[in-house]
């Protein structure tokens, strides 16, 4: 899977949580959750999203690390090789 | 005959539009069957039946907007038959806009209501709220002993003005519906701040052990099963509620019915505004994995606006998460009928002195809001003191 086609996985998932986010308003260097009202359950689902189109793990240790939609697509990439 | 009438969903719910019928007639129902689904100003609740029977006639036709109390329909008992069964009549309280009750003189025309004679008698309060709220005191059917018009009615009649337009063909433009929840929220909280005398306690409690006990349980699980921290605070409140019976009930008719379960109403603050409060039923006999799919479920569903009658009309007291959102403590407004509403602040590391060391640790401030009529401040914190106890024991939640 090409960059392109994991932001486009990223941002249809984080649409299933957050209908209203508008992908050209995002920072990719910004905190995802300060851009994007999301609670710990937005993000929890958020995540379990990506898990299930993905097939990744993503442990909870690993949360503090996905901190920007940048990280997200970095972590992802890195577990897809 | 039993009559299956529209049930209040809340303090801010005075009337509903059935949606649609779940049943027909001649169907047997059993107790909590989901039988029509009506509309509110917040979702589309599954109306739940609270008897045995079978239906005997619908009276409500869907799409058709009634008040709160109506006759919807008719169920036979066991042992009734269709012929030994009387026609049950319609005893619906006539919709609100046409119970102009007694009125000296010819009336304005409303929508073409009847004009009644009589003496009629309003409080000066209520009189005063209804210009505040624009409403016609002539127009408002008075509830009070020997008819008289109180505040309560001077408010449903504001919230009735806007059925019109809420019954209308735009129900489902999302600005409309906005701004009737927005109304809902305003007549309830209002009513909250005029009724209940507010006392308000906080307590830092420390997170660490249940921050640490959490990630360790959520180690070993799969993502889908992993739990959050509400669920543990839900919990704890649960708990902490057993010795604290005056927190967990309502106030209805002048005095305090404790409740024996408790049903905590979460707030789910909705994505295109406002908040829905429906209750997690008897949140302290459930394990945490139960009440975390109970938890997701109930998030998912107050989003798309589906929810269950019994869910919104009996929360017996409610749990807010502004934390979530980073501020550091909510001070909550009680949702009537209920006497109290802890809050929790965001989770963050703060000095702490601990066996005479400075250290750092991981904070969330707990918060009650909680009605004076009921209850006092001593005892509103030693309830606080027991909701942080039960939270340094996160392996007994």
């Amino acid at each position: 899977m090409d960059e392109n086609e994991l932001r486009t996985v990223v941002i249809a998932t984080l649409k299933t949580i957050a209908p209203e986010v508008e992908e050209g308003d995002l920072r990719a260097d910004r905190p995802l959750r300060n851009q994007v009202d999301l609670d710990s359950m937005d993000w929890l689902n958020f995540l379990i999203g990506l898990h299930q189109k993905l097939q990744v793990d993503i442990p909870e240790a690993d949360y503090a690390k996905l901190v920007t939609l940048g990280d997200v697509l970095d972590y992802l990439q890195k577990k897809l090789k | 005959m039993i009559e299956f009438t529209l049930p209040s969903l809340g303090a801010d719910m005075d009337e509903g539009k059935l949606l649609e019928w779940k049943v027909s007639p001649g169907d047997t129902v059993k107790k909590g069957q989901v039988v029509a689904i009506v509309d509110t100003s917040k979702a589309a609740v599954d109306i739940e039946i609270w008897c045995e029977g079978t239906v005997f006639e619908l009276l409500t036709e869907p799409d058709e907007t009634i008040p709160v109390g109506t006759v919807m329909a008719t169920l036979l008992e066991a042992g009734e038959s269709a012929e030994t069964a009387k026609r049950a009549p319609r005893a619906a309280p006539a919709p609100k806009a046409a119970a102009t009750p007694s009125h000296p003189g010819p009336l304005p025309r409303h929508g073409g209501e009847g004009i009644v004679s009589g003496r009629r008698r309003v409080s000066p309060a209520a009189r005063k709220h209804a210009e505040e709220l624009g409403v016609d005191i002539e127009t408002v059917a008075g509830s009070g002993p020997e008819g008289a018009v109180t505040l309560a009615d001077v408010e449903q009649a504001a919230a009735a003005k806007v059925s019109p337009a809420r019954t209308a063909a735009v129900t489902d433009k999302v600005a409309d519906k906005a701004a009737a929840m927005r109304r809902a929220i305003a007549a309830a909280m209002g009513r909250s701040k005029r009724e209940i005398p507010h006392y308000y306690l906080s307590e830092p409690v420390p997170m660490r052990r249940a921050t640490e006990w959490l990630a360790l349980a959520n180690e070993g699980r799969p993502i889908t099963a992993r739990l959050l921290m509400a669920v543990l605070q839900l919990k704890a409140v649960a708990l902490a509620l057993r010795k604290f019976p005056e927190m967990n009930g309502f106030f209805r008719d002048g005095a305090f019915q404790p409740a024996t379960a408790a049903h905590i109403g979460v707030a789910i603050s909705l994505r295109q505004g406002g908040l829905i409060a429906p209750a997690i039923h008897d949140v302290g006999e459930k394990s945490l994995e139960q009440l975390m799919l109970d938890l997701a479920d109930l998030v998912k569903r107050a989003r798309a606006g589906s929810l269950r009658s019994s869910e919104m009309s009996d929360p017996t007291i409610t749990v807010t998460n502004l934390g979530e959102q980073g501020v550091a403590a909510v001070y909550g407004v009680i949702y009537p009928p209920q006497v109290a509403l802890v809050g929790f602040g965001r989770i963050g590391e703060q000095p702490w002195v601990e066996n005479n060391a400075l250290g750092v640790m991981p904070v969330a401030t707990a918060s009650l809001a909680a009605d004076h009529r009921v209850s006092d401040g001593h005892r509103g914190a030693l309830f606080l003191a027991a909701l942080r106890d039960q939270l340094q024991e996160p392996e007994k939640l």
